[in-house]
């Protein structure tokens, strides 16, 4: 209940960090992405501020060793790989067209409207779709689990 | 810029907090696929999570003008968010996981996969507005 709780208010919190950066507004995201136009550095200033209080804060808790979850639940070591660049490159391509990536979308679906929706619901069905695609291709590689 | 500033720091405050309380990274992807994913772990906290992103949305959206509606054509927006979704599960990770979690781990991973995903988006943006002359998102 508590990890509930927390995981809330995490999530509260997140999205009142996007909300008053400006970054749930895609004009905003596309005047930082165009840089053949009227060039806006507000993005720039998100991730620092972000990256800036969490890279202290690891630091910090890494010091007073309060890492009782850091080798179960940190990022596994893969490598860079065609998988890990493809993804971004498409993720890019999507982001660049609406202004939205996954944070500000599913705050968007707060405004009511039918578009956020939408979004939301293709975002969902494109990660399923991934899911399957690279199912079949683990399955496919591995012939002594296909025959299974 | 100082509002930039700022909602980033609550961003940071945030996965820092996720991080700490429920050992998990604040990655939204990652979040959103583990709450629609039937055998996920924690299944009901990433619900929550979710749920905590949309009552800030509703909140601000209310009283702002911070959370407007898209404008774009309900079918651009439906193929965007099919590449959006399909390319963050590929890559594992998206602005807040690969961007905010991982530079602030120094994960060399998520700096390629920022790099990569902010040249695209470039790229596309750069096409769309003044190739194409649509206007995107406006």
């Amino acid at each position: 209940m508590k990890a509930l709780l927390t995981a809330l208010g995490c999530g509260l919190l997140f999205g009142v960090g996007l909300c008053v950066s400006g970054m749930t507004n895609p004009l905003n995201i596309i005047a930082f992405l165009d840089v053949g136009g009227r060039w806006s550095p507000n993005l720039a200033g998100v991730m620092l501020g972000a990256i800036a209080v969490h890279f202290g804060w690891l630091r910090w808790s890494a010091e007073r060793k309060q890492t009782s979850h850091d080798s179960i639940l940190a990022p596994s070591r893969r490598p860079i790989d065609g998988r890990l660049v493809g993804g971004s490159a498409l993720f890019g391509i999507g982001w660049g067209v609406s202004g939205y990536c996954p944070g500000p979308a599913i705050v968007a679906l707060g405004s009511g409207a039918v578009g956020a929706l939408v979004f939301v619901m293709a975002m969902a069905a494109g990660m399923k779709l991934s899911e399957g695609v690279q199912w079949t291709i683990e399955r496919s590689s591995k012939p002594s689990l296909s025959r299974r | 810029m100082l509002l930039a500033i700022l909602g980033g720091a609550l961003i940071g405050l945030s996965a820092s907090l996720y991080w700490s309380l429920n050992g998990r990274i604040a990655g939204i992807s990652g979040i959103l696929s583990g709450a629609l994913s039937s055998f996920g772990q924690d299944r009901l906290g990433r619900l929550a999570f979710l749920l905590g992103l949309v009552a800030a949305g509703i909140g601000f959206a209310r009283f702002t003008d911070r959370v407007p509606a898209p404008t774009l054509p309900l079918v651009p927006l439906a193929i965007a968010g099919l590449f959006v979704g399909f390319g963050t599960r590929m890559s594992g990770g998206c602005t807040s996981g690969h961007g905010v979690c991982g530079l602030s781990r120094l994960s060399l991973r998520s700096l390629v996969a920022v790099l990569t995903f902010m040249l695209t988006a470039a790229i596309t943006v750069f096409v769309v507005r003044h190739l194409l002359k649509l206007s995107g998102p406006a």
